[in-house]
């Protein structure tokens, strides 16, 4: 016996609170890798980053009302053609805003810091005069819907088991371009030395421009996921951009894996500690336990060795 | 090949160049010599685009690139070995010569370069920031010759690097010109390597060209006493 449970049932929770946190942990990953792409690649602090997340949910939603109005029968695949747009209309805004702003300000990263908060608030305003800010919710095709039952005890949702595998395909697909295509070569050089990748021969504004559009793309993904386990509002990026950047941080900026430790890590934490205890207590004990560990590593998790 | 005329650099209010003018022929190599701070390490940065000049003309064969953009110059036939060398230190060997490939296209390391220098391809799965000072010089000038450049620009090649190194290094560059008939301006304080591998010398002095000559001509106490402090 644990406390007022039996071990089985303590068993079941810590699986079933375990999943949940799976699921955050997608919507982690997914914000997290576009946020240090863009922090830890080019020393950008995107506030807006939970905007861009918002964008692609709004898309999503408006792609399931557009589908159930007009194409019902293309409803059970409609959220794969979503997040396509989820993800083209986060890379659109973002290499605008790259455009538009970002670019003048390379040099001097606390303005990027207000400048994408102002951003932040004005995509929220947009989003409130668009949507309503009333929060909206998609309706998912019946196949996502539902769970699998192991045990007596243990239910798995779908749409978590759908969130999760599509991480796994994406933060893969992200590996693969920053460490295997030339393209990532090229970003992880600009990153490197930006005066010395442009004497090579790299056309590094176009790196950055693409890289913050990936960052920003990728977050629109984080949206199209984000809808299963939320609904959508325009403040509704607010509540992640704190716990993500920590994510970031915690897991040392430029560094993937790192990321991807940190984001189960905490968000493990955070979904087994929220049980047994109230939310803000959990959230309590994991910012103390991550600010502890970065106090006797501030580099993160994981950091590459190297001569400098 | 490489052709500047009244070429002038300023940071600020304060010229450090004022209208340089020299020209380097095809297959040719030109040293550029002079104390610290009389604008050797300015005048290549400039010629590269990473510092505007205010005023002059820089041609690459008949193209004038004054007003391109640094990676621009290198789809021209520009290519740079900096001072300090400035590797990618997180990228392995084989990636850094690989950003090289960015301007011509290709997507393998032309294997004469690894025939230049039989070291990198040992250490090709090394991160760049993990080999010697030598191996890093050695590593930065593959990464110039991969994008195939008609004028090789090296600034201080020879700091801080052992004697012997320095040597076959002089060596190296001269067989790389004499392969395949690439324009090298190096700038340099260390005369004997100058003399080692250089066709003429330039002595820069207050952003001026102070003296000129050819390496048959050269008259080393004169270029000495312009380089010592």
């Amino acid at each position: 016996m644990i406390g007022d449970y039996s071990y089985s049932e303590f068993f079941s929770i810590l699986a079933m609170q375990g999943f949940a946190g799976l699921i955050l942990f997608s919507v982690f990953v997914l914000m997290a890798l576009g946020l240090a792409i863009i922090f830890g690649q080019m020393g950008v602090i995107n506030m807006a980053h939970g905007e861009f997340m918002i964008l692609g949910a709004y898309v999503t939603y408006l792609c399931s009302v557009v589908v159930t109005d007009y194409v019902p029968f293309l409803f059970p695949v409609y959220f794969f053609v979503a997040m396509a747009l989820a993800f083209a209309a986060s890379f659109g805004l973002g290499v605008l805003v790259e455009w538009a702003l970002i670019r003048h300000l390379y040099r001097r990263p606390l303005d990027t810091l207000l400048a994408t908060w102002g951003l932040s608030l004005a995509l929220q305003q947009l989003y409130r005069s668009v949507f309503g800010a009333r929060e909206v919710g998609v309706t998912l095709p019946d196949w996502m819907m539902g769970s699998i039952s192991l045990g007596d005890a243990i239910e798995i949702p779908i749409n978590g088991l759908f969130v999760m595998g599509l991480t796994m395909i994406i933060a893969a697909a992200v590996y693969f371009i920053m460490f295997r295509s030339s393209w990532g070569k090229r970003v992880r050089a600009v990153v490197q030395n930006r005066v010395m990748a442009g004497a090579v021969g790299i056309n590094t504004k176009q790196v950055d421009r693409m890289t913050f559009g990936l960052g920003c793309g990728i977050a629109g993904i984080a949206g199209s996921a984000f809808t299963m386990i939320g609904s959508t509002g325009p403040t509704a990026g607010q509540l992640y951009i704190v716990d993500t950047f920590l994510v970031v941080v915690f897991g040392g900026a430029g560094s993937l894996i790192g990321t991807i430790a940190s984001a189960f890590t905490i968000s493990q934490a955070q979904s087994t500690l929220e049980f047994f205890l109230s939310g803000s207590m959990a959230k309590v004990l994991t910012l103390l336990t991550v600010v502890g560990i970065l106090m006797l590593r501030p580099q993160g998790l994981f950091s590459l060795n190297i001569r400098r | 090949m490489l052709a500047v005329e009244n070429l002038k650099v300023s940071y600020g209010q304060s010229e450090v160049i004022h209208g340089l003018s020299f020209a380097v022929k095809p297959a040719e190599i030109v040293a550029i010599m002079g104390r610290n701070g009389m604008g050797k390490t300015t005048l290549m940065k400039s010629l590269m685009g990473i510092v505007p000049s205010s005023s002059g003309v820089i041609r690459i064969g008949d193209t004038p690139v004054q007003t391109l953009e640094s990676f621009e110059r290198v789809e021209r036939g520009l290519a740079y070995v900096p001072q300090g060398r400035m590797i990618f230190s997180t990228m392995t060997v084989k990636e850094n010569i690989e950003t090289g490939l960015t301007v011509t296209g290709e997507t393998e390391v032309p294997p004469q370069i690894y025939e230049l220098f039989p070291v990198l391809l040992d250490m090709k799965g090394r991160r760049g920031g993990n080999l010697s000072g030598g191996q890093q010089q050695q590593l930065a000038i593959a990464r110039a010759l991969a994008s195939r450049p008609k004028v090789l620009l090296l600034d201080e090649p020879t700091e801080g690097i052992q004697p012997s190194i320095i040597k076959e290094m002089a060596r190296t560059l001269r067989r790389i010109r004499d392969d395949i008939g690439l324009s090298i301006v190096v700038s340099e304080q260390v005369l004997s390597f100058a003399l080692d591998m250089a066709d003429r010398v330039l002595v820069i002095e207050r952003g001026e060209i102070a003296h000129e000559a050819t390496r048959a001509g050269i008259d080393e106490a004169k270029v000495a006493s312009f380089l010592s402090v």
